[in-house]
């Protein structure tokens, strides 16, 4: 006899269909951010899984930190053209020149510099609901995150204020002004994300699989040797065989040494791994709260 | 973290009982011992103890995320955690003791395939296990595990054990849950989380996570009544492909039952007939397809549908009513008060609601029903009519979790103010509900 009964990847992603609908029905505006990225590549096949035969209806939107990784910009390009998406770009280059960001002194990562480009793309083209691709598996502030996460009209998130989220009904209703964030990764892992991509068999960009880099050595990690911060005469420079487990602004993602050139690898590799893939970051290590305070001054 | 090679499935349960009682200590037990966390994570928690601890690594501060909740050494919001075996996935919603959050207790429960609940062995069943009982009862949480916690602080005293039991079992009654586990533990000390206690020599097991890993889950969605409550409608523009010219399907998740082609069906609440002529997905057309899936049906007849209504099996149609009777958690500070108009949101629609009568609270400590009741106050529990500006298709919440729950929504502020499990309809649908079609 059969079995009426869903493994984890098709209850994960049932739910995650459930709600990219609820976006599309509910909301007047609504984009996707779309970054190239592991969990946003998950996010548009949903968006395929959601709406086809009909054309994805939302925008797809990138906040670029003018610092990517190259591969990852032509992979997000390409990627949307295949699907027939509308793929909408704002910098953080455009924004400091235009005085909507401004460069703290010393401050040479731009991950914190993406939240006021953020919040004017949302202004300019009155999107009322952004979908995301973060999980709560990732932070543990982001453990506190709702599906809908509801924003006030200054971008920000209140935890300690949040609806109470029931069952699957999510109640996406706002005021002029105030603005959704929505989440419909919210409870895969980052296992599920690469278990899920094998699945569907979903492109990813290069960087994730290994491949040879310089690198230097800073914050207790291997990040990227760039142009943009040239390592020091006192700092360790390497070749390494890398590969990076999540991609932020390229001067502060880790790259963890690595062999693994198939989906199957990092299976494999995850299973086995001992540090998160947070662990990598250097934004996410300056204090136990330095999630916490992103978010509620708006990102993502 | 674990490869599985095979498909697994995933159980989802959170954990309640009052402030203290060991839950954020238990999560991160199981998460320790089931070797789900990784290195910085134990690094993180190791540098906060020589700052704040005196060198003591404080498991709890592996879910109190928030920066309030670590100074106050408190829960207050749902948090989520996930880990998996080689034989399932488990996410976990960690929510508070407080009162004041009962709200969240309900959102983390909601989901829930099982509850686990605290008791601390030094004091007993108090009134915060009942109420969290009750409220798992109420959501119809299929499992409940007791945990009773802090058992080296009575001398793994098998004797405390079954008093405990004992007055958990005297309530155990009134409510309506099947399956419930009484399991000693030490949240602190690991025992009987993952391996069998050399202190509790007289108990048999299983373990916590044993218990968690085999219980039986496959029977928690309705596969009985189909239901499917259109979410978007499906209409290609300007196709490429000729052959979807015409295609016009009705996305949405199955709320109830097994769908297959050739099926009779009625769309309520128009109550016309038709027939289902595709089951369609991205992984191409299926014969059958089941609840909770998302997929995409094409019926025989090109009728108006649009969000909202719902697809239902032709032999098997459930309740239709603008006037409801429910139970309720309040979740507002303001309290509810007969006479208001909310917003109900029911499956995929949301409509006008007004409170006509509050029938009687639910006190949580006798589980007696009062009467004369002219308000509920946040965390209260009761039962409550309602009438609505449309008739709602629904079934009752002992049958159907998804076609029977619904929240009210404050119109103005926006929030949401209630969750509420219908009661079952003492009316079926019927075709002649047309009129009520717009
Ligand atoms: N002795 C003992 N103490 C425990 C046990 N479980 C938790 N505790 C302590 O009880 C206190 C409250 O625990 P916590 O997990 O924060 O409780 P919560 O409020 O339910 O999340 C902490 O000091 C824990 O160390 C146990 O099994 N034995
Ligand atoms: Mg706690």
């Amino acid at each position: 006899m059969k079995s009426y009964h869903l493994d984890h990847l098709d209850y994960l992603e049932t739910e995650a269909i459930h709600i990219m609908r609820e976006v599309a029905a509910e909301f007047e505006r609504p984009a996707i951010l779309f970054s190239g990225g592991k969990d946003s590549i998950c996010l548009l096949r949903l968006a395929e899984k959601a709406f086809r035969p009909s054309d994805i209806p939302l925008p797809f939107l990138n906040v670029a930190t003018g610092h990517e990784f190259p591969e990852l910009l032509e992979f997000r390009d390409r990627r949307a053209k295949e699907l027939g998406a509308k793929l909408i770009v704002r910098s953080v280059d455009e924004a400091l020149e235009k005085g909507l960001a401004v460069q703290a002194p010393g401050q040479i990562s731009r991950n914190q510099l993406q939240i006021p480009v953020l919040l004017s793309a949302i202004e300019e083209f009155r999107f009322d609901c952004c979908i995301g691709g973060a999980r709560r598996d990732e932070e543990k502030a982001r453990a506190k995150e709702r599906f809908f996460s509801f924003r006030d009209s200054f971008g920000q998130w209140d935890p300690k204020n949040q609806r109470p989220e029931i069952w699957n009904l999510y109640n996406g209703r706002l005021n002029p002004g105030e603005n959704m964030r929505v989440f419909p990764l919210s409870n895969w892992t980052e296992m599920d994300v690469w278990e899920y991509i094998k699945r569907e068999k979903l492109e990813v960009p290069s960087i994730y699989f290994s491949h040879q880099r310089r690198c230097v050595r800073r914050g207790g990690q291997w990040v990227p040797d760039t142009k943009l911060m040239p390592a020091k005469a006192n700092e360790e420079v390497k070749e390494l065989i890398v590969r990076v487990r999540t991609i932020g602004d390229i001067i502060s993602t880790g790259c963890v040494e690595s062999p693994a050139a198939t989906c199957d690898d990092i299976i494999a590799e995850i299973a086995a791994a001992r540090v998160t893939e947070r662990g990598s970051r250097a934004d996410d290590r300056v204090s136990e709260a330095a999630m916490e305070d992103r978010k509620k001054a708006g990102y993502f | 973290m674990t490869v599985t090679h095979h498909p697994v499935d995933l159980l989802r349960f959170n954990t309640c009982g009052s402030v203290d009682d060991g839950k954020s200590t238990l999560i991160g037990r199981l998460l320790y011992d089931s070797k789900s966390l990784m290195e910085d994570q134990i690094e993180a928690l190791e540098r906060s103890a020589d700052i704040t601890g005196g060198g003591q690594i404080n498991l709890a501060n592996l879910t109190d995320g928030l920066r309030a909740e670590r100074e106050q050494g408190i829960t207050i919001d749902v948090a989520y955690r996930y880990f998996a075996t080689p034989h399932r996935k488990f996410i976990i919603a960690d929510t508070p003791g407080h009162v004041q959050y009962t709200r969240n207790m309900v959102t983390g429960a909601s989901t829930a395939n099982l509850s686990i609940i605290l008791v601390d062995a030094r004091q007993g069943v108090i009134e915060q296990s009942r109420r969290h009982a009750i409220i798992a009862s109420l959501l119809r949480i299929p499992h409940l595990v007791v945990a009773i916690n802090k058992m080296d602080l009575v001398d793994w005293s098998e004797e405390r054990f079954l008093e405990i039991k004992d007055q958990f079992e005297e309530f155990l009654p009134r409510l309506d849950i099947k399956d419930v586990k009484f399991i000693p533990v030490s949240a602190l000390q690991g025992d009987n989380i993952v391996t069998l206690s050399a202190h509790t020599p007289w108990y048999p097991g299983p373990t916590l996570l044993g218990h968690l890993e085999t219980v039986h889950i496959a029977s928690d969605w309705n596969l009985s009544n189909f239901r499917f409550p259109v979410q978007w409608v499906n209409r290609p523009n300007n196709p490429t492909d000729h052959t979807l010219h015409d295609f016009r399907g009705l996305s949405g998740q199955i709320a109830g039952g097994i769908v297959r082609v050739g099926q009779k069906v009625m769309i309520l609440p128009s109550g016309f007939s038709s027939t289902i002529k595709q089951i369609w997905t991205l992984d191409g057309l299926q014969e059958e397809a089941f609840s909770p899936q998302s997929v995409t049906l094409v019926l025989e007849h090109d009728l108006d549908i649009s969000r909202g209504d719902v697809i239902v099996d032709a032999e098997d149609l459930p309740g239709a009513s603008s006037d409801l009777h429910a139970k309720i958690c309040w979740m507002n500070p303001r309290p509810l008060t007969p006479g208001k108009q909310y917003l109900i949101k029911h499956t995929n629609q949301t409509v006008k609601a007004s409170v006509t009568a509050i029938e009687h609270r639910i006190n949580i400590s006798t589980l007696e029903k009062e009467d004369g009741i002219t308000e509920l106050a946040m965390n209260d529990l009761g039962e409550i009519r309602l009438k609505t500006a449309k008739p709602l298709i629904y079934d009752g919440y002992a049958i159907n979790r998804l076609t029977g729950s619904f929240i009210l929504i404050e119109p103005g502020t926006n929030t949401t103010v209630a969750a509420g499990m219908l009661l079952p309809p003492t009316e079926v649908a019927r075709p002649e509900y047309r009129d009520f079609a717009i």
